[in-house]
């Protein structure tokens, strides 16, 4: 059974990945923003918020933050999320499910293709 | 919500946005109860909010007028034969007390605590987790200031430290029977 010390083989790669990152400019990182309200919530972020680091795990995605926010006043439309690509309009996603999330990391954050088919325009 | 946890990630939120430096998080299952405190040294409120807070029309925000969170939970403890309680004081913190009866027929699963608190370690922000759950006297203890004293600068929000993380949690959940709850 895993226990916290044995992050350590983690923390040895992580470390060396770290010091590359810290030596880049900042603003070059993409943001993934979940709103996590109690509207977001019972809606289905949680899940959300974890596919999506389930996929930047599994892909190894540098340069790439999940995060969270309260509710974005569109409680109708949740799951919420915000994807902020450094040097392009933010881009937000409705009524957003794990399936979607892969499809959002594979099209959008690594192949830079906004998903249309799931922006708020069409979803409302 | 169809699940406890989903409670506790948005009561926690809430200690999120007081600002609370330490949040810690007990999940109890003893002698036919189900216990849950949730406290935090965050903001606290004054006596005038402390008596409208269980009311969904209640709320600090500044863009709509109802809070939901704590009137849900609130009626999930209710509804399976247990109580609810809410102390806060200004300055200081606040905690949260809900019971449920176990084997009430009302009560929703506790539901997954490792997504709930990798969600709430991995959104940033300044506050350490302490995450404390036990049945029947068996339990573990996971803190977050220990794990960022293993990581050694190694951010906690790292994906693949969340993984580690909600994989650990899982499978101690399963050692001491938790995942049944």
């Amino acid at each position: 059974m895993k226990s916290i010390a044995d992050i350590k083989a983690i923390r040895e790669k992580m470390q060396s990945q770290i010091n590359l990152r810290d030596n880049q400019d900042a603003e070059r990182e993409t943001r993934i923003v979940v709103g996590m309200a109690t509207c977001g919530i019972s809606a289905g972020a949680r899940p959300v918020f974890n596919a999506f680091v389930d996929d930047i795990a599994s892909r190894q995605l540098k340069n790439v933050k999940v995060t969270r926010t309260g509710c974005m006043g569109m409680c109708a439309l949740e799951p919420i999320v915000e994807v902020h690509v450094p040097g392009e309009e933010p881009v937000t996603y409705v009524h957003v499910d794990p399936e979607k999330v892969r499809k959002i990391v594979a099209n959008h954050i690594v192949n830079g293709n906004v998903c249309t088919e799931y922006l708020i325009g069409d979803n409302k | 919500m169809r699940e406890i946890a989903l409670n506790i990630l948005d009561i926690a939120e809430n200690s999120v946005k007081a600002g609370a430096d330490l949040i810690r998080v007990t999940v109890h299952a003893e002698h036919g109860m189900l216990t849950v405190v949730i406290s935090d040294d965050g903001c606290g409120m004054d006596e005038e909010f402390l008596k409208r807070v269980t009311d969904p029309f209640t709320t600090t925000r500044t863009t709509r007028k109802v809070g939901m969170g704590i009137p849900l939970f609130k009626m999930a403890a209710e509804m399976a034969g247990g109580e609810f309680s809410l102390t806060s004081e200004k300055g200081v913190g606040t905690t949260v007390k809900a019971t449920f009866v176990l084997d009430h027929i009302d009560r929703a699963p506790l539901g997954d605590m490792a997504d709930t608190v990798v969600a709430l370690i991995g959104g940033g922000g300044k506050a350490d987790f302490v995450f404390d759950i036990a049945v029947d006297g068996k339990g573990f203890v996971f803190d977050t200031r220990e794990l960022a004293a293993e990581l050694d600068g190694v951010p906690v929000t790292e994906p693949d430290v969340l993984v580690f993380v909600r994989d650990m949690i899982k499978e101690n959940m399963i050692d001491i029977g938790g995942e049944k709850l």
